[in-house]
């Protein structure tokens, strides 16, 4: 079975954000970077396969700067085989531009199955899984928290808001991946040297027209400060009393 | 002037809230550039029975897509027949942002070679272009976008637009599926209501959530009961909490998780990790009740109480109750 990853190199969201001098990108001064959370499940999610089959090939895929071939290399160094990188650049803000230069990899690479995370934390868009699905004509199950592949047949569980559903589709096809499926692994010393010496090529990435521009990023408005009403089980009748006259949602 | 489209989602043989929310946002636009407003309802037979609320949200025309094979989702039959009728010339068209606005409208999008905007907060309509607001690493930035693409096409976050009544004829048409719907490769075997057919979290107008402060798993019995005394309050968590096992993943507020924006949110124990507050911080009023008056949580919150969770919920929870007697 031949899996693809689709990764992406965003910066740690643990941090304060600030906007840089350009006004369309965010300061990186002492940012750190890494793989987007999602992606690193869907990494682990496809090495697991290849894993239990005892088979199979993963090959990950980044699209960026050459920078983003170090997020390539901690994937091989997780246990993915080989590594493409599309190399861009400029930044990029539309996602079927990005999508179209994903695809056109993709295509006649001979791919079972295509995953991604069900989206990049920095820019949120939560597209580009369901436009590479698109662009190839393959069947696509988005944010999914359950995977069984099995027989030529994808078996996978989606969280709906307040319920869920169970959907099937055969392979080949391009699913995304939520939270509570896996848990990206560590990559081991002995993994890190692998890696080393796994393939990774890089090549132009081929977009698509560009026709959703950042104009530019802003930090939200804070909220006013609030106030602390009391200590203890004492200050409850006052806190009722300010939810019924103040804020009238009681 | 060309028209708007609006896709109102149904589930489980109900029209959705987000479903009255495009219709209101394509109702908006519609009044500003002089076009129609033609709303889309999918399902099993008797979907089209929400024709009337769309209409009293301002649809001038609803389409009726009725078949068994829609009984669930159906999205590869869904994504044709949308990309069809959009290909027959729209100035726009609005769907949810929603877990089934994510599966399908960058299909659409992508079957009609358009970008789109997704996730939108804010909207403003020009001759040749939209700009939109939608937020971006993990909330903590507002990001402003120009859409030149026509239709275009966007996804609206939640609550970003309220639904409004503005009564227009809503003229019922059929609409025919552009595919054989039985023929999708993608089939949805099962839709099902999570255990305990709780409030959903991006509907409920008062969330309830706890985290760590709560010391147990089983002290999330308080967390319920206080949301049993609103009546209709959903119950969330953070990620520290979903992680352990405490609470299903589906709970978790947060960047990673849900992003809510409720008119009362009560955190109960949380911190207030910047993780969080990523989740929840545009919600209209915020309680926070930690022990530790020096929580971040504390900063974003209305209304502060300090002290021990598990001694202050009982009391608001009986407070609650006899003010909702009362009321």
């Amino acid at each position: 079975m031949k899996l693809a990853v689709c990764i992406k190199r965003v910066p740690d969201m643990e941090g304060r954000f600030k906007v840089g001098p350009s006004g369309t990108a965010i300061d990186e001064t002492g940012l750190k970077f890494d793989m987007s959370d999602f992606d690193g499940y869907a990494a682990e999610v496809a090495i697991q396969i290849t894993e239990k089959l005892g088979a199979g090939e993963v090959t990950v895929i980044s699209l960026g700067p050459d920078v983003v071939q170090e997020t390539l290399r901690k994937a091989l160094s997780m246990g993915a085989h080989r590594a493409v990188h599309l190399k861009q650049d400029a930044p990029v803000s539309d996602g079927l531009a990005i999508a179209t230069a994903i695809a056109a990899e993709l295509k006649d690479g001979g791919y079972d199955l295509v995953l991604l995370g069900r989206m990049a934390v920095d820019t949120q868009n939560r597209s580009t899984g369901a436009f590479v699905a698109e662009l190839l004509g393959v069947p696509f199950i988005s944010a999914i928290s359950q995977l069984n592949v099995e027989g030529g047949v994808v078996k996978a569980r989606r969280e709906l808001e307040g319920s869920y559903e169970l959907i099937e589709c055969p392979l080949p096809a391009v699913v995304t991946i939520d939270e509570g499926i896996a848990r990206a692994r560590y990559p081991s010393l002995k993994g890190i040297m692998a890696a080393k010496k796994k393939p990774m090529e890089s090549k132009p990435a081929q977009l698509g027209a560009i026709t959703y521009q950042l104009e530019k990023l802003e930090l939200p408005a804070e909220r006013a400060a609030g106030r602390i009403i009391g200590e203890g089980r004492d200050a409850v009748p006052e806190l009722v009393r300010l939810l019924k006259e103040e804020a009238k949602v009681l | 002037m060309p028209n708007i489209l609006a896709f109102s989602e149904t589930r489980l043989g109900e029209l959705r809230r987000a479903g009255l929310e495009t219709v209101t946002a394509a109702r908006r636009v519609a009044d500003a550039t002089g076009g129609q407003v033609h709303a889309v309802l999918v399902g099993a037979p008797g979907v089209g029975q929400f024709a009337a609320r769309l209409a009293a949200h301002g649809a001038d025309v609803v389409l009726v897509l009725e078949h068994d094979a829609f009984a669930n989702y159906n999205p590869e039959a869904i994504v044709a027949t949308l990309a069809q009728r959009l290909g027959s010339g729209y100035r726009a068209a609005f769907f949810a942002a929603s877990a089934q606005g994510h599966d399908l409208v960058a299909r659409v999008a992508a079957k009609m070679k358009l970008a789109y905007a997704s996730d939108v907060t804010e909207f403003a309509f020009s001759a040749d272009s939209v700009t939109v607001q939608h937020p971006g690493y993990t909330n903590k930035i507002v990001q402003t976008f120009v859409l030149k693409a026509t239709p275009a096409i966007i996804s609206l976050r939640a609550g970003a637009v309220l639904p409004v009544e503005n009564a227009k004829a809503g003229t019922v048409e059929a609409l025919a599926s552009a595919i054989d719907p039985a023929s999708s490769r993608v089939k949805v075997t099962l839709t099902e209501k999570a255990a305990g057919g709780k409030i959903d979290l991006g509907e409920a107008p008062v969330i309830i959530a706890g985290g760590r402060g709560l010391k147990e798993a089983a002290n999330f019995a308080l967390v319920e009961n206080l949301a049993a005394a609103f009546g209709n309050a959903a119950v969330g968590a953070t990620r520290a909490v979903t992680d352990d096992g405490w609470r299903p993943h589906s709970d978790q507020i947060g960047q990673t998780g849900r992003l809510v924006s409720p008119d009362l949110y009560v955190a109960c124990g949380i911190s207030g990790a910047i993780q969080h507050l990523a989740g929840m911080r545009t919600s209209k009023t915020i309680v926070a009740i930690n022990k530790d008056k020096e929580a971040p949580i504390f900063k974003v919150a209305d209304y502060g109480i300090v002290g021990d969770v598990l001694d202050i919920l009982p009391v608001l929870t009986e407070e609650v109750k006899k003010a909702k007697a009362g009321a």
